[in-house]
């Protein structure tokens, strides 16, 4: 029952949109993009922003859902071997949905900030850190291409040892999965899905090109929270 | 050399790629190093050999259409394929792997789990190769003869085994491939964690790999694959991996090669099987020689022999 209860409370931090489902447990939904589907082109193409906002991480969130009540019905059941089946769907579904709610975050339209690169804390730290933020994009675009098959590379900080760390996962997983002190500042998704349409089998050109209308201010705001 | 031939080879291929079983998958560390054949090279003697060829579908590029597109075939054939062939060459050249088989490579760079860098490529290559040889225009249907007879016994129905294979296509999460394969009862595959320990029988099963992992890795015989890495269906069907598969099955499957392959499986199995009886009489045969030879070794013996 005391995973029930944790389950309830995050996903109340996670999702304010959310609805309560029968049992109190919440569903969750898809948020809305801050700008167009059109907005980050050249960048990316609205084709792929619309399908990947639309179909891919609504699918995510379909299942996720759909695991969560599957979840609840196994706990109340106390059927101990249903729940840790279910697990690994919840952990791909559910890191589906934080993941690509925190990438639409990460980009922004160039009118809008998009680019710009970072000032003022996060800055100062990626200089300290990686000696300058071409040297950080560098490392984040050969461990993105270096990736097989699919996943993430993070830019993220060690909220304990107040560092900043590149990092790749796979598949789905979170940040968090490498490391619990690990929070996300940036994420870039290296799913085909997240470029094939536009640049085929090219990722190096869509890394260089995401750049471009990569939301630097909201990074900084949570590696402020983090490190204030 | 590689060929850009849109007109590939014509007449339907015999599917040349049963796995090899030669290489029993050792327990021994595979060290993966350099020889001194690359100080040769750099010295301008020799010709850098191209060990494997990037192999045309047997098929053209646009014959799997409407299912499978053209535009399909030369991002996947002509860029993805090609770079992992390319690759893998540059990755072998003068190395202990330079002249063993693809399926060698395989199985010896998986390196019990932790893989040598050129099992990503070997492991697409032929996972590739296997998959176009998989699909033939006109494909699709429902298998006969023997394969259908197996079908129906280990899934219960054919209509139960497609939705066991799609099942898995569809569950793979991220890249990856579905397979039908021929399990030979291998209970200790010696290189890899064995995914269904438990089944005793010569049977067909439905496995999933993520990657490029394939059934090699685990002494199994593949027989049919379906590619499920994003790039296999995104520019003919976006998001929608099941229509993807349902096509696969209803459309593209050729259910010949799938026989054949099954056929192959059989033989090797069978002659696998003979090979370990032989091994084990020998050995028994040896245990009772064994017995005599201490003395002879005891009269030679001037060293510790007390």
């Amino acid at each position: 029952m005391a995973l029930r209860t944790l389950l309830t409370r995050k996903t109340l931090a996670i999702s304010p949109m959310g609805m309560l489902g029968l049992r109190g447990l919440q569903t969750f939904s898809l948020p809305d993009l801050s700008y167009d589907y059109g907005a980050l082109e050249p960048a990316v193409s609205g084709d792929i922003m619309q399908l990947h906002h639309q179909k891919h991480h609504q699918t995510y969130i379909t299942n996720y859902n759909k695991a969560l009540e599957q979840l609840d019905d196994a706990v109340a059941k106390c059927d101990a071997s249903a729940v840790v089946k279910l697990h690994s769907a919840i952990k791909f579904n559910g890191g589906g949905h934080v993941n690509h709610s925190i990438f639409w975050k990460n980009l922004a339209p160039v009118r809008e900030g998009g680019g710009e690169p970072p000032k003022s804390s996060l800055g100062w730290a990626i200089d300290n850190h990686f000696g300058s933020l071409e040297v950080l994009i560098q490392k984040m675009n050969a461990e993105g291409a270096a990736l097989q098959g699919s996943g993430w590379v993070w830019l993220g900080v060690d909220k304990e040892l107040k560092r900043l760390v590149v990092e790749t996962t796979a598949n789905q997983d979170p940040l968090v999965t490498k490391g619990p002190n690990l929070v996300p500042l940036l994420g870039i998704d290296v799913w085909e899905h997240a470029y094939y349409l536009q640049y085929k089998n090219v990722r190096p050109d869509y890394l260089k090109n995401i750049w471009k209308v990569m939301n630097w201010k909201y990074a900084n705001e949570v590696y402020e929270k983090e490190c204030p | 050399m590689v060929t850009n031939a849109v007109t590939a080879i014509a007449s339907p291929l015999k599917c040349a790629l049963s796995p090899c079983h030669g290489f029993q998958g050792s327990t021994r560390r595979f060290r993966w190093r350099r020889n001194e054949r690359q100080c040769a090279r750099k010295a301008g003697h020799g010709v850098i050999t191209a060990k494997f060829d990037l192999k045309p579908p047997p098929y053209p590029l646009d014959a799997l259409e409407p299912h499978m597109s053209r535009e399909t075939f030369e991002y996947h054939w002509g860029k993805h394929h090609r770079a992992y062939v390319d690759n893998l060459n540059k990755q072998i050249a003068g190395t202990e792997l330079d002249g063993m088989t693809l399926e060698d490579i395989v199985v010896v760079t998986y390196n019990k789990g932790d893989l040598l860098p050129p099992f990503n490529n070997a492991g697409q290559v032929w996972n590739h190769d296997f998959f176009w040889e998989s699909m033939k225009p006109g494909g699709g249907g429902k298998p006969s003869g023997e394969l259908l007879d197996l079908i129906n016994r280990d899934f219960g129905s054919f209509e139960e085994f497609i939705k066991e294979f799609k099942t898995a296509a569809t569950t793979q999460f991220g890249s990856g491939w579905a397979w039908l394969v021929y399990k030979a009862n291998r209970l200790d595959v010696g290189n890899a964690v064995n995914p269904r320990p438990s089944d005793e029988d010569k049977k067909l099963v439905v496995v999933k790999s993520p990657n490029a992992m394939n059934p090699l890795v685990w002494d199994y015989f593949p027989l049919l694959t379906v590619d499920v890495w994003e790039h296999a269906y995104y520019i003919d069907y976006q998001n929608r991996r099941p229509d993807y598969l349902s096509i696969f099955m209803e459309k593209l499957v050729s259910w010949e090669a799938v026989s054949s392959r099954l056929e192959s499986a059989k033989v090797e199995a069978m002659e696998r099987e003979r090979e370990e009886e032989r091994k084990k009489e020998e050995e028994e045969e040896c245990g009772t020689a064994n017995s005599e030879a201490p003395e002879m070794y005891l009269e030679s013996d001037d060293s510790e022999a007390d």
